[in-house]
C-alpha cells in the first residue's frame, strides 16, 4: 500500500513464525516470538494481529505462552480471508503486528467444581481459563464439542487439566450429540458453581439458557468483530444486562445471563458480503 | 521591522487572498488535499496585508506565541528560510496546524485587520511556510550532548510526538509507546487524508525519528506494560493518550448493522485504507444514504468522507443551529460546496432497522433554541408534533469522545477527576513523581495545537525536574529494565 508507512510497521515487527501445525482441516496452532507478550499475558486475554500492509487487524486469544522462550501460541481457524492468510504462514515467515496482551484477564473462580464448556475452535479460547483454574487448584471439568471426530483440537491438552467429556454432532467420537446436553445431564449429577463457555455464539447462547435456570453463574468469552482493541472505535460494543460494554477494554468475558446473543450474532453478520468478495478476490488472483 | 516596503494605506488596500482550492463536484468523489495550497505570489500579497502592529494581538490568540509579526516580515521580504525558522521555533508541526487550527477563533480572531474586513490569512500562511520548509531541508538542529537521562511517552498523538521532539533536543533519551500500528493519532486515525494528508504526519514522524526519538508501535500501556514498569525504567514519563473512547447517545437502535463510531468509521478508512477494498482487507460499509449525528470537526470530517465513498445523500444531523456548530468554519463551508446536506436543530430519537436488522432511518424531531446552558450555547429544546423518520441506510455517531480508562485502571494510584481525565499541575506533573500529563487527556477533546503546546511546555518542566533529581540505576530498575525488555543501561 503505502511505502513510507512501512518504517515503524517494519521496526515493530520481528514476529517470527516459529512453527505452524495443523491440528484439524481448517484449524492451525502458530507458534510466535511476542516477548513482550508472552511476559505480561494472563489467561482469558488475546492479541491483535495484523499481517502486513493492507492486512485486517484481527483479534485472536493467547492459547498459551511461554515467557522464557517469548513465545505465544495462537490457534486460528480459517474462516475467511485474514484467518486463512495466517495459517498459510511457514515457519520462518514474520507477523508484522502483535499487540497486545488485550482485554481483561479472566476472573477465575475457585470454588466447588468449574466447567468449562468448549465448541470447535473455542477450546483454544478456553484452554488458558482451565489451564489457570487448575493451577489454583479448581476441580475443572471440560465439555469439548465438535461437528466430528478429525474436527476435535486441544482435546488431550484439555484432558491433562481434569476431566474431559468430549461430543461429537456425529458421535465419530466420545458422547453423540451436542455439548448443551452433555452440561445439562452434568449439572442434573454435580453442582457446579461457575460455568465457562467460549465458541460458537449459538452454543454460548444455549449455554447460557441451559445454566440460567438453574442459577449457575455462567461466564462467556465473547468475539466480536474487532478494530483498535484499545477502546476506540467501538466496534467491538455488546449489550450485556441492557447497557453497552465494548468487549476489547470491559471483556472480552461477560455474566452469559445478561447478554444480548441475537444482536451479537447478528452484528458479526455486518460484513458477509465483503467477506465473500475478499475470498473470491483471492481466488481470482492465486488462479 | 524597518525594511517592509509598503505603507499602511497600500496594505489596507489589499484584499484577502482566497485559498485555491480542488474543484468541489470533484474533489467530493475522490480523496485528494481540498486546499491547494498558496503560490509564493499569493503568499506575498498575503503577508502584505499585515500592519506589522507594535502590540500583536494575533500572537495572543495563538496558545502556542508562534511570532507571527516577524514570520510574515520574512515572507515579505522573500526569506522564507528565515520565516520558517521563526514558525518552527514555537510550532513544531507547523505543516499539520496550518491544516487544522481553528485560526478564525485564535490568531485571526485577534487580527486587528479583521475589526473592517477580512483578517490576514496567518493559518493559510503558516503553511504554506511548513510546506516550503518541508522541500527545502532546513532542520538546522545541533547534535546535542547526551544527557543519559531516559524518557518514555505514551501515546504518538501530536501531544506526544511534539514532546518527543522537545526532549530529544535537549539530549534525552525517548521512546515513544503508541498503541496502534501507526504513530500519529488522531492525525493518523481521524482526520482524513483530504484536509491532512498523512504523508504529512509521517515526513514529521521520520524527522523525529532522525533525532534519534525511538517510536514503538503496538505497545498497549496498561496492559503491554504498566505504568510502574515505565516508572521504574525511565527517569520521566509523559502521559498523552487522547481521550480517545466514543461516546454514543443510549437512544435504541444503536447495535443495529449499519450504525458507527465516527471513530470506528474513519478508522477503518484512515488508518485500515478500507477505501481500497479488497485490496486492502479491512471493510466498510459504504452507505447510499448516510446520516452523520453531531456537528463538530468529527461530525464533518466524517460526512464529507461518505460522499467520498459514494453515499448520494450525506447528511448531519445536528441538534443546534448553524451558529453553534462547533467545526470549523472552512470545513463546514467546504461540506456546503461539496454538497453535504444539513439537517440543523434536529435532535435524534432513535435508528430505526429493518427485519433483518440493517438501519433503515433515523427518528427525529426538530428544536427549538431555548436560554443557554452550562456550556453557554443555546439549549435545544423538542417541538411537539415534529417527529419524523430520515431515511438512511448508514449512521454515524459523532458525539463527542471521553477518557479511556484503559492505562488508569491499571494505575490505580493516578489521580483522575470523576470523569476519568487526568489531574496535572501547572508544571504537567501528576500526582505522581516524574509522572507528566498532557494534551486531550488532560484538557478534555481540545485542539491539536494545545496538545502540542502542552508537549513543548511540559518538556520543558521535564527537563528541569530532570536536572532536580539525580540518576538512580538502582538493582530494581536493573531487573525491572532488563525482565521486561526496556532497554539496558
Ligand atoms: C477476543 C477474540 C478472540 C478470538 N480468538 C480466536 C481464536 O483464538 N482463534 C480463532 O480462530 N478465532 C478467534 N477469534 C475470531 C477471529 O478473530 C475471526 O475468526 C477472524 O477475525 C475472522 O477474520 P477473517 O478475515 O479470516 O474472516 P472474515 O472473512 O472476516 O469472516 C469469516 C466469518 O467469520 C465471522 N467473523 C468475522 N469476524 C469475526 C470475529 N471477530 N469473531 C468471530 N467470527 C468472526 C464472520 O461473520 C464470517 O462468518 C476471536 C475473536 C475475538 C473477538
Ligand atoms: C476526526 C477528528 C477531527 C479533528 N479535527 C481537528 C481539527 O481540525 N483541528 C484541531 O485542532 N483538532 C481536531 N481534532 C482534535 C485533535 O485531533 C485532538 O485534540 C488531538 O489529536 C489531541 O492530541 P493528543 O496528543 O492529546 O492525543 P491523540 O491525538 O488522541 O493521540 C493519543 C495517542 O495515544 C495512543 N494511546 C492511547 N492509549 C494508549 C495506551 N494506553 N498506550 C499506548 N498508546 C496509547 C492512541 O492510540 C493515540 O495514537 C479532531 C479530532 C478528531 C477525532
Ligand atoms: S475494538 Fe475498537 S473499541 Fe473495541
Amino acid at each position: 500500500m503505502n511505502d513510507q508507512q512501512n518504517t515503524w510497521v517494519m521496526a515493530a515487527s520481528g514476529h517470527e513464525v516459529i512453527t505452524n501445525t495443523q491440528l484439524s482441516q481448517d484449524v492451525h496452532k502458530l507458534v510466535v516470538t511476542a516477548p513482550r507478550v508472552a511476559a505480561a499475558r494472563l489467561p482469558g486475554q488475546f492479541v491483535i494481529v495484523r499481517l502486513g500492509d493492507g492486512a485486517e487487524r484481527i483479534p485472536l486469544t493467547i492459547a498459551d505462552s511461554n515467557a522464557e522462550n517469548g513465545t505465544i501460541v495462537l490457534v486460528v481457524q480459517a474462516v475467511g480471508k485474514s484467518t486463512s492468510d495466517l495459517v498459510g504462514l511457514s515457519a520462518g515467515d514474520h507477523i508484522h503486528d502483535v499487540v497486545g496482551p488485550l482485554g481483561r484477564p479472566s476472573d477465575l473462580v475457585v470454588e466447588g467444581t468449574v466447567v468449562c464448556v468448549a465448541g470447535g475452535v473455542g477450546a483454544a479460547v478456553m484452554y488458558p481459563i482451565a489451564q489457570g483454574l487448575a493451577a489454583l487448584g479448581a476441580d475443572v471439568i471440560t465439555v469439548l464439542g465438535a461437528r466430528t471426530a478429525a474436527s476435535v483440537v486441544y482435546a488431550d491438552e484439555l484432558a491433562a487439566l481434569g476431566e474431559l467429556i468430549l461430543c461429537t454432532d456425529d458421535g465419530t467420537a466420545g458422547r453423540t450429540g451436542f455439548v448443551t446436553d452433555a452440561l445439562a445431564d452434568l449439572l442434573g449429577k454435580r453442582p457446579a458453581a461457575v460455568v465457562y463457555a467460549a465458541g460458537p455464539v449459538p452454543m454460548m447462547r444455549a449455554v447460557a439458557a441451559v445454566t440460567q435456570p438453574r442459577d449457575v453463574r455462567t461466564i462467556v468469552s465473547l468475539n466480536p468483530i474487532m478494530v483498535d482493541g484499545t477502546g476506540m472505535c467501538g466496534g467491538c460494543r455488546v449489550t450485556v444486562d441492557g447497557k453497552m460494554r465494548f468487549a476489547c477494554v470491559d471483556g472480552p468475558e461477560f455474566d452469559a445471563h445478561g447478554v444480548d446473543f441475537d444482536e451479537l450474532d447478528d452484528r458479526l453478520g455486518t460484513y458477509r458480503e465483503f467477506e465473500r468478495q475478499a475470498m473470491t478476490h483471492v481466488c481470482r488472483s492465486a488462479g | 521591522m524597518t525594511d517592509r516596503p509598503l505603507s499602511k494605506r497600500e496594505r489596507l488596500k489589499i484584499d484577502r487572498q482566497e485559498m485555491p482550492t480542488s474543484d468541489a463536484a470533484e474533489r467530493s468523489r475522490s480523496f485528494t488535499e481540498v486546499n491547494v495550497g498558496f503560490t509564493e505570489q499569493i503568499a506575498l500579497l498575503e503577508a502584505q496585508r499585515c500592519l506589522d502592529c507594535k502590540r500583536a494581538t494575533c500572537v495572543d490568540g495563538c496558545p502556542v506565541s508562534v511570532d507571527i509579526p516577524s514570520f510574515m516580515g520574512e515572507i515579505e521580504r522573500g526569506d522564507l528560510a528565515a520565516a520558517a525558522r521563526i514558525l518552527f521555533a514555537d510550532n513544531s508541526l507547523p505543516a499539520v496546524t496550518g491544516r487544522v487550527c481553528p485560526q478564525e477563533t485564535q490568531c485571526e480572531a485577534l487580527c486587528v485587520r479583521g475589526r473592517k474586513g477580512a483578517p490576514v490569512a496567518i493559518g493559510h500562511l503558516e503553511r504554506f511556510i511548513a510546506d516550503w520548509a518541508r522541500g527545502h531541508h532546513h532542520d538546522d538542529v545541533a547534535a546535542v550532548e547526551p544527557s543519559g537521562r531516559r524518557v518514555a511517552v505514551i501515546g504518538a498523538g501530536p501531544g506526544g510526538l511534539t514532546a518527543a521532539g522537545e526532549l530529544s533536543r535537549r539530549g534525552h533519551a525517548v521512546t515513544v509507546f503508541e498503541a496502534l500500528h501507526l504513530p500519529g493519532g488522531v492525525l493518523s486515525y481521524g482526520i482524513p487524508e483530504f484536509r491532512l494528508p498523512n504523508e504529512i504526519v509521517m515526513d514529521e514522524v521520520r524527522r523525529l525519528e532522525a533525532l534519534g526519538v525511538q517510536i514503538e508501535c503496538n505497545v498497549v500501556i496498561g496492559r503491554t506494560y504498566t505504568l510502574e514498569d515505565l516508572q521504574a525504567g525511565f527517569d520521566a514519563v509523559f502521559v498523552s493518550v487522547g481521550a480517545g473512547l466514543p461516546m454514543f447517545l443510549d437512544i435504541p437502535g444503536e447495535g443495529l448493522k449499519g450504525v458507527y463510531s465516527a471513530n470506528e468509521y474513519l478508522t477503518r478508512i484512515n488508518l485500515m485504507q478500507s477505501y481500497a477494498f479488497p485490496d486492502a482487507n479491512t471493510p466498510v460499509l459504504h452507505g447510499d444514504r448516510v446520516v452523520v449525528i453531531g456537528g463538530g470537526n468529527v461530525a464533518i470530517d466524517a460526512v464529507r468522507t461518505a460522499l467520498r465513498l459514494g453515499a448520494h445523500e450525506a447528511t448531519i444531523v445536528y441538534r443546534r443551529g448553524r451558529n453553534e456548530l462547533p467545526a470549523r468554519v472552512e470545513e463546514v463551508s467546504h461540506a456546503d460546496e461539496e454538497g453535504v446536506r444539513f439537517q440543523l436543530q434536529v435532535s435524534p430519537l432513535a435508528i430505526e432497522g429493518n427485519d433483518e436488522r440493517w438501519v433503515t432511518g433515523v427518528r427525529c424531531v426538530d428544536t427549538e433554541l431555548g436560554e443557554p446552558d452550562e456550556s453557554g450555547r443555546r439549549r435545544p429544546m423538542p417541538i411537539e408534533g415534529s417527529e419524523r423518520v430520515i431515511p438512511c441506510d448508514t449512521v454515524v455517531v459523532a458525539v463527542g469522545t471521553r477518557a479511556n480508562p484503559l492505562l488508569t485502571s491499571a494505575s490505580p494510584n493516578l489521580a483522575v477527576t470523576n470523569r476519568g481525565y487526568l489531574i496535572a499541575d501547572d508544571r504537567g506533573m501528576t500526582n505522581l513523581p516524574g509522572v507528566f500529563a498532557g494534551g486531550d487527556i488532560v484538557r478534555g477533546s481540545a485542539t491539536v495545537i494545545l496538545a502540542m503546546g502542552d508537549g513543548k511546555r511540559i518538556a520543558g518542566t521535564i527537563d528541569e525536574y530532570l536536572h532536580a533529581t539525580a540518576v538512580t540505576i538502582d538493582s530494581h530498575r536493573r531487573r525491572v529494565m532488563s525482565e521486561k525488555g526496556l532497554g539496558t543501561w
